[in-house]
């Protein structure tokens, strides 16, 4: 290939950017991961057209199920207009010209980044977790010989005391995202850096998830309706973060609120970080104390340029 | 604030059109060409192509171009490119023994077959600007004097000897021993030479060159001679299925480095001059040198050696070497945290209540025992 020749359109690439070859090794992948739920598969992960660490491992995974009726809802943050996940809605509406929305319970396929939606998923829809690092005990031990060896002999001994310790020193388990769970009573696993807010609800969702880490290489699932336990002891059980107040934008409570600075003299809000869910109770008519405040109006109008309407196929 | 986090698209594709702007620069400038890529900066067009993996120069050098010179995001350009390409078979091995030499050194032997041929170099030049250049003009340039072309064969220096087995011989595998690729198969530990060596020609450069720079001082030693270091075309042949032979898809230029390491001796291995190996595209020699300090010190598990040093480490070498990951990754931390930072904020909140809690709670208890005392 010369440079006058030019390289590939976009529109030259297969449906979804990746070869169907490819797409075949990583539903094999995908399969061996539902099969043994919490096991992380290695897979070839291939170079994709965003850098490593910004979500390549979803992205491949989410192409590989993908198909022409689908719709897809990409979150980054809890948020539809994050920088990161506007780009990667973009790259699916380019690739593969399928219907996106930002409604939670109208997707078939949604992609997420540190975040589980409010909403409860049905079993019809696939959630996609994108992985920064994949191995609960990558922090305990940096060698993958040894975690592989590991969860083998599920020799979980020392997660178990590095939890222990986080109570001796501090009184409880300092670890408020990525918190590790026990999946189907025989993996443990990392949720992706989800707050542990999100925890309860990979236990036993109805939808399939799916965990996709690119620059790791591996892909591990979490089948319908499995047990998942967030690890603790019996004295010491798991607890979820509280707000001590609901949604500034629209009253919601028992959700995760991301706090905004409104000023330099210590001014804040907390508003919902499911960005979907916040404006569907706003369009019900609930409102939350901040609503009235002139800088809450500016986040209630959107940011986007298309907050409200439906994003164009 | 709040808006500044939450792009929208239209943000998103302002910025793009900036950087289109800002990547041009004054358009009272003349444009670059590819050409003028290729052809003047010929060793950043070469390293692209080997952190990249795909031998093409004038690819490189639009990846150059479009990258603003950012030699690692136009090797990652390169790499994103590279994976969409449908993949027809391997290649038959190189032989750099038939290489068609430009430079051809030995640091280990005066003279040798085939003779020392210096080449172009920076070495030995004076590192002084030469601000004859900054107003270079178009046009002819004296021609270097070069040898008279011989037609005596240039063997590799590793193939020099020996009768004696002082050098460790070429390693033989069967004919059809299959060949590791870490593009096709996930990597996993322990990882044999063919997939390290992979691992390394495809490593960025800096970070093979701190390695090996470690084990010179002291951090694992080899104690490294440059056996030889060559550069030039050699020819890639395909072997044809319908045909029945090889057929050539052309000429590619590569660095070989041989490095070779005093050794003396294990229970397992008898002292001898043990070697270490380094290929890469054009003529990247720094990046060819470095490549092979890290192979031989990565094999000494092979020769019963111990490990001791950060570069004998090879899943700490593989797992970090690759500047395509290494970047996204430590990049990525410019996406929003904002999820996770709330719920660390919730945490350090609860942390500091708690510790300044204990703290007056103790001020108060010696306080009463100070009292008590008195």
């Amino acid at each position: 290939m010369t440079a006058q020749q030019k390289p590939l359109d976009e529109g030259e690439y297969n449906f979804a950017y990746l070869d169907e070859q490819t797409k075949r090794m990583i539903r094999r992948a995908i399969l061996k991961g539902i099969a043994v739920p919490g096991y992380q598969v290695p897979f070839a992960s291939r170079e994709m057209p965003m850098p490593y660490g910004w979500g390549t491992g979803g992205v491949q995974v989410t192409a590989s199920i993908l198909g022409a009726d689908d719709c897809l809802k990409v979150i980054d943050q809890g948020s539809d207009d994050t920088t990161n996940a506007v780009a990667i809605r973009g790259f699916f509406e380019k690739t593969a010209g399928v219907e996106t929305t930002f409604e939670t319970s109208k997707a078939s396929i949604i992609q997420t980044r540190h975040r589980i939606p409010e909403k409860d998923l049905r079993e019809d829809q696939i959630i996609v977790f994108q992985v920064p690092i994949p191995e609960p005990l990558r922090f305990l031990e940096p060698r993958e010989t040894e975690t592989r060896k590991m969860h083998a002999l599920e020799e979980y001994g020392l997660m178990h005391v590095k939890l222990y310790e986080d109570i001796a020193k501090n009184g409880h388990i300092a670890t408020t995202y990525a918190y590790p769970v026990l999946v189907n009573n025989r993996y443990v696993m990392d949720p992706s850096p989800t707050p542990k807010f999100d925890n309860p609800k990979i236990d036993k969702m109805a939808a399939l998830q799916l965990y996709g880490a690119g620059r790791e290489k591996r892909i591990y699932a979490i089948p319908p309706y499995t047990e998942v336990k967030s690890l603790d002891f019996e004295d010491y059980p798991f607890e979820v973060q509280k707000f001590d107040k609901p949604c500034g934008l629209c009253g919601a409570e028992n959700v995760y609120l991301d706090e905004v600075i409104l000023d330099d003299k210590g001014g804040r809000m907390f508003v919902c970080s499911d960005s979907d869910y916040c404006e569907e109770r706003r369009e019900a008519g609930h409102l939350g104390p901040m609503a009235a405040d002139p800088n809450a109006m500016t986040l209630a109008g959107g940011t986007s340029d298309q907050h409200s309407e439906e994003p164009a196929r | 604030m709040y808006v500044a986090v939450k792009g929208g698209e239209k943000a998103i594709r302002n910025a793009h059109q900036l950087l289109t702007k800002r990547r041009r620069g004054d358009t009272g400038v003349p444009a670059l060409t590819l050409d003028q890529i290729a052809e003047q900066l010929a060793i950043s067009v070469a390293r692209v192509m080997g952190e990249g993996s795909l031998y093409d120069e004038q690819l490189a050098a639009l990846a150059i171009k479009q990258a603003r010179g950012d030699l690692i995001e136009a090797a990652f350009l390169i790499r994103a490119y590279r994976t969409t390409l449908p993949r027809f078979g391997y290649s038959q091995p190189i032989d750099t023994g038939k290489m068609l030499v430009e430079r051809r050194i030995s640091a280990t032997y005066k003279d040798l077959p085939g003779g020392q041929l210096l080449g172009p170099t920076f070495d030995y030049s004076h590192r002084l600007l030469d601000f004859a250049l900054a107003a270079e003009a178009d046009g002819e340039i004296e021609a270097p004097v070069r040898r008279t072309p011989i037609d005596e064969p240039m063997p590799r220096v590793t193939d020099l000897l020996d009768d004696e087995g002082l050098m460790e011989a070429d390693p033989v595998s069967a004919e059809d021993a299959p060949v590791g690729d870490l593009t096709r198969e996930p990597l996993s530990f322990p990882a044999d030479r063919d997939l390290r060596l992979q691992n390394l020609a495809r490593g960025d450069e800096g970070f093979l060159l701190s390695l090996a720079y470690s084990s010179q001082r002291g951090y694992g030693r080899t104690h490294p001679f440059t056996g030889e270091i060559r550069y030039g075309a050699v020819e890639v042949e395909f072997f044809a299925e319908e045909l029945g032979f090889a057929v050539s898809l052309g000429t590619i230029k590569v660095t070989e480095c041989q490095m070779v390491n005093q050794f003396q001796g294990t229970a397992k291995s008898s002292p001898k001059f043990t070697r270490g190996y380094g290929l890469v595209f054009g003529q990247v020699e720094r990046k060819a040198m470095a490549m092979s300090m890290v192979d031989r010190a990565l094999r000494w598990e092979e020769l019963g050696e111990e490990q001791v040093a950060p570069v004998q480490d090879t899943e700490f070498v593989m797992s970090h070497s690759d500047n395509i990951q290494a970047t996204g990754f430590v990049e990525h931390l410019k996406l929003p945290h904002y999820v996770d930072f709330q719920a660390e904020l919730e945490l350090v909140r609860r942390m500091r209540g708690e510790w300044f809690a204990a703290r007056e709670a103790e001020e108060k208890a010696s306080r009463n025992q100070k009292e008590a005392a008195e």
